[in-house]
């Protein structure tokens, strides 16, 4: 079966020449849940806008759901840009139409949806993050916890094969984070959680892979990579005070 | 001040959204040059600072503020013809949404703060740079001479149309002297802000300065004997608007400009310094406006101690006209010398 | 221009005017008000006429004047130069309360004033009973360049947001001490708003990065319209005729 996502030996030096990818190697199998780790200034955030084409001019190759990534192809782009559906890590920037309802339109859209077929997919995605009765409201007007699952419904809206979250908890109060997690659990699509939340990775991704340096330097069960002290105190990676990664906790009924 | 519904007659208001459409018509396709692609998110947000800016104030003469405008401090930022969109939508918004401005004076307001602010402050901007060291930060005092004179040109713009099209009999000279007096006030603490601020951007990301492309130094090598020369600059980081060929079209075009923006605002003034002194004087006295000019409320206006109303014009005259004349000297000077200067170094 | 600028002056309703297609408002409007710019000063009965007709509006619009007036404070700085027209203009003078006043000079001062506020109300009708998205759509649909649209609606979105980034910086200057009514304070004001320009610049290319990854090629995807029915152009046509038709009368009664 075609992988969601296939990328071999990327690497990526900034227009003022400084590396930031030394060659990148990473498969996701089609509904495998991925949590992407590492510390700040790893690499993280450029790595996730080589998978729409955003950035490219390095070297190596990415493939999602069997389509090569290749910035001139403008037609594969597009389709690129609908299988790989980022939510950045601040809504505001996701969120640049008059109301609710526009911003989840603008993607379908841009991808030839009209009518009463864009009005149903637009629902679809309110429904999947439970934001339905907010659709005709300025984004300015939701709290932070509901933009950010606008934000999500926005890329839901075109059905991608694969979404990416970057730092989807940050700045979110428990509930909100808590509502977050439902919802992502609930979706049926391969998942790329970039994040510094360690616990969050380990309730919603079974594999997580360590990025430091520009490189990989861990893949493995999320259990597993959590419990190994010594690989995360080489990367700046630290578990929340008390946090025994090893106890499944159990929700109260 | 946002020009309101009715000071100028309707057909000036119809002829100046005329004006207004067709200056839109053209920034809209040579905007495309200095934001690609990107324009509409980048000049939305770049209007959406300028509104912002906007608010702030700052003291001019006794108990009362002005605000910044932002029309050069936008043209430096972002470039000229996206300044202009940025500007006009400002207008826009603000008229439709937040009632500011008349809707019939919308073409006069975009004219006026779109489009003049934004080009005088460009091309006086421009002028400066071409006879400035080619760092980027001599920005910084060009852009604040830019928006020093792009208010009072704006303002001599507006008694124009007003000669044209208000209707009211007003002695022309007094109230030009007046508008440029206050406005050139107002211009002072736009230079300033407009100085102030690009100054803060340039210090932490030169490379969002339009004005300031191209201006970063040649990169030197040592050759082998220890002697520095200048490296050629590849061409990926000049960028769009520092290539020489723009330098050579834009330098032309700038002091065409800056002439255009001193002729204005010396025309203006050769207007009030040629008749309307001694004129004025007798129709003051046969009208018996003389008398009235003690109690109006310019009286304790900061140029109003260089004379009566006859003596505003003069002090103002005066001012102007050292500084427009520096202006130009500096700038023919310069050119002069730099014309020699290109030519040795092309021969060395 | 002030901080008063800085709040919407929509008000929510579901009157008549409310419904009616924004595009439509604002041509009947600009409409309107071509016809009281054109009306010669001396003419006060047209005055009061569009006056009235503006109080129709209202009442059909359910905007209560004391919403309106302190929403008139724009006014000011021309209420200003009203006043002092008669006191600089030239021509023959009257005598006014003991000040020698130009009559021109009057006349231009009530032009000016009876003109620019009749402005202010009919564009404060508008504001309130059109919400910017609306609003946005009615340029659209009156063949605004595209391009031009899309501005307005990236301002209108993100002006909210610096203005708040704006006054966040204005807190946190005061919470560490900062006063500054004297020309010291520029200097700090200045190099807030140069890290209000950056930080607004590089939301805005986050901006168009977010619009990329959802398929943005260049083109703003079209909104359908609902084509204006026949009635809503009638009553919509209905205030600047009836503005043109007070114009003519009254020139009848000087």
């Amino acid at each position: 079966m075609t992988k969601s996502l296939e990328v071999r030996g990327l690497a990526y030096a900034y227009p003022d020449g400084q590396q930031a990818l030394y060659g990148i190697d990473l498969s996701v199998e089609r509904g495998e849940r991925v949590a992407l780790l590492g510390p700040n200034g790893a690499g993280k955030t450029t790595f996730v806008l080589h998978l729409n084409g955003i950035l490219s001019g390095g070297a190596g190759t990415v493939n999602v759901a069997g389509l090569d990534v290749r910035p001139g192809d403008r037609d594969a782009l597009r389709e690129i840009r609908r299988r790989v559906g980022i939510v950045f890590q601040d809504p505001d920037d996701q969120l640049f139409m008059p109301t609710v309802r526009d911003d989840v339109a603008f993607g379908p859209a841009n991808l030839g949806l009209r009518g009463v077929e864009l009005d149903a997919r637009v629902a679809e995605a309110l429904e999947a993050v439970g934001m339905a009765d907010v659709a005709d409201r300025p984004p300015h007007h939701l709290s932070f916890g509901q933009r950010r699952r606008v934000a999500v419904a926005t890329v839901l809206a075109m059905r991608p094969e694969i979404l990416v979250l970057d730092e989807p908890t940050s700045n979110l109060d428990p509930a909100s984070r808590r509502e977050l997690a439902d919802i992502l659990r609930s979706l049926e699509v391969t998942l790329l959680l970039v994040t510094h939340d360690l616990p969050y990775a380990l309730e919603l991704c079974e594999r997580s892979v360590v990025l430091s340096g520009g490189s990989i330097v861990a893949d493995g069960p999320t259990p597993d990579l959590l419990s190994d002290e010594e690989l995360l105190r080489r990367h700046r990676l630290e578990l929340p005070f008390g946090f025994d990664p090893r106890v499944k906790p159990v929700r109260p009924a | 001040m946002h020009v309101p519904d009715g000071f100028l007659d309707a057909p000036t208001s119809v002829a100046t959204g005329a004006v207004a459409a067709a200056g839109i018509a053209v920034a809209l396709r040579r905007a495309r040059d200095e934001l690609d692609e990107r324009s509409a998110p980048l000049a939305g947000l770049t209007a959406a600072f300028v509104f912002a800016a906007q608010m702030i104030n700052f003291p001019v003469g006794v108990g009362t503020s002005g605000h910044l405008i932002g029309g050069a401090l936008a043209a430096v930022l972002v470039g000229p013809w996206t300044a202009v969109l940025v500007l006009s939508v400002v207008l826009m918004i603000q008229s439709l949404l937040f009632a500011d401005g008349g809707l019939t004076a919308l073409g006069t307001n975009i004219t006026l703060i779109g489009f003049t602010t934004v080009a005088v402050g460009w091309f006086v901007t421009r002028a400066l740079l071409a006879v400035s060291p080619k760092r980027p930060s001599a920005v910084v005092p060009a852009a604040a001479v830019g928006a020093f004179v792009s208010v009072p040109a704006a303002a001599t713009v507006f008694v124009l149309l007003f000669a044209a099209g208000g209707q009211a009999s007003l002695p022309f000279g007094p109230l030009l002297g007046t508008m440029l007096g206050w406005h050139l006030l107002i211009g002072i603490g736009e230079a300033v802000i407009t100085g102030l601020t690009v100054s803060a951007v340039v210090a932490a990301r030169p490379d969002l300065v339009y004005a300031a492309r191209g201006l970063r130094p040649a990169l030197a090598l040592r050759q082998a004997d220890g002697t520095l020369i200048d490296a050629t600059p590849s061409p990926a980081r000049t960028g769009r608007a520092g290539t020489s060929a723009g330098d050579r079209v834009g330098l032309r075009a700038v002091l065409a400009g800056g002439a255009l923006a001193t002729a204005l605002i010396a025309g203006a003034l050769s207007f009030l310094a040629s008749g309307s002194p001694d004129g004025l004087e007798r129709v003051a006295e046969s009208e018996g406006f003389a008398d009235s000019a003690r109690d109006h409320a310019f009286g304790n206006f900061a140029f109003a101690d260089y004379g009566e109303i006859g003596g505003i014009p003069v002090g103002l005259a005066g001012l102007l006209g050292v500084v427009v004349t520096v202006i130009i000297g500096l700038t023919v000077f310069r050119f002069v010398r730099r014309r020699t200067d290109r030519e040795e170094n092309v021969t060395a | 221009m002030s901080s008063a600028h800085s709040h919407l002056l929509y008000r929510h309703g579901d009157s008549l005017i409310h419904r009616l297609p924004a595009h439509a408002k604002l041509l009947a409007l600009v409409g309107f008000m071509l016809v009281v710019v054109a009306t010669p000063r001396d003419r006060y009965l047209a005055f009061a006429g569009y006056a009235m007709l503006l109080a129709l509006v209202a009442v059909a619009a359910t905007v209560p004047a004391k919403f309106i007036a302190p929403r008139m404070i724009v006014e000011v700085p021309f209420v200003v130069f009203a006043v002092l027209l008669p006191v600089i203009s030239t021509g023959p003078r009257v005598d006014v309360l003991g000040l020698s006043l130009s009559e021109d000079g009057l006349l231009a001062g009530w032009n000016i004033l009876a003109k620019g506020t009749l402005g202010v109300v009919a564009a404060i009708l508008l504001a309130a009973t059109t919400d910017a998205r609306a609003m946005l759509i009615g340029l659209q649909r009156l063949r605004l360049p595209a391009r031009l649209v899309e501005i307005a609606a990236f301002m209108v979105r993100y002006a909210d947001v610096v203005v708040s980034d704006m006054q966040r910086m204005r807190v946190a200057r005061e919470s560490r001490g900062f006063e500054g009514r004297h020309l010291g304070h520029l200097r700090v004001i200045a190099q807030s708003a140069g890290a209000l320009f950056i930080r607004s610049y590089e939301r805005g290319e986050r901006v168009h990065l977010a619009m990329l990854s959802r398929g943005y090629a260049g083109a703003m995807p079209l909104v359908e319209h609902a084509p204006v029915a026949g009635r809503a152009w009638a009553s919509v046509a209905a205030l600047p005729l009836a503005a043109a038709g007070v114009a003519v009368a009254s020139g009848w009664f000087v």
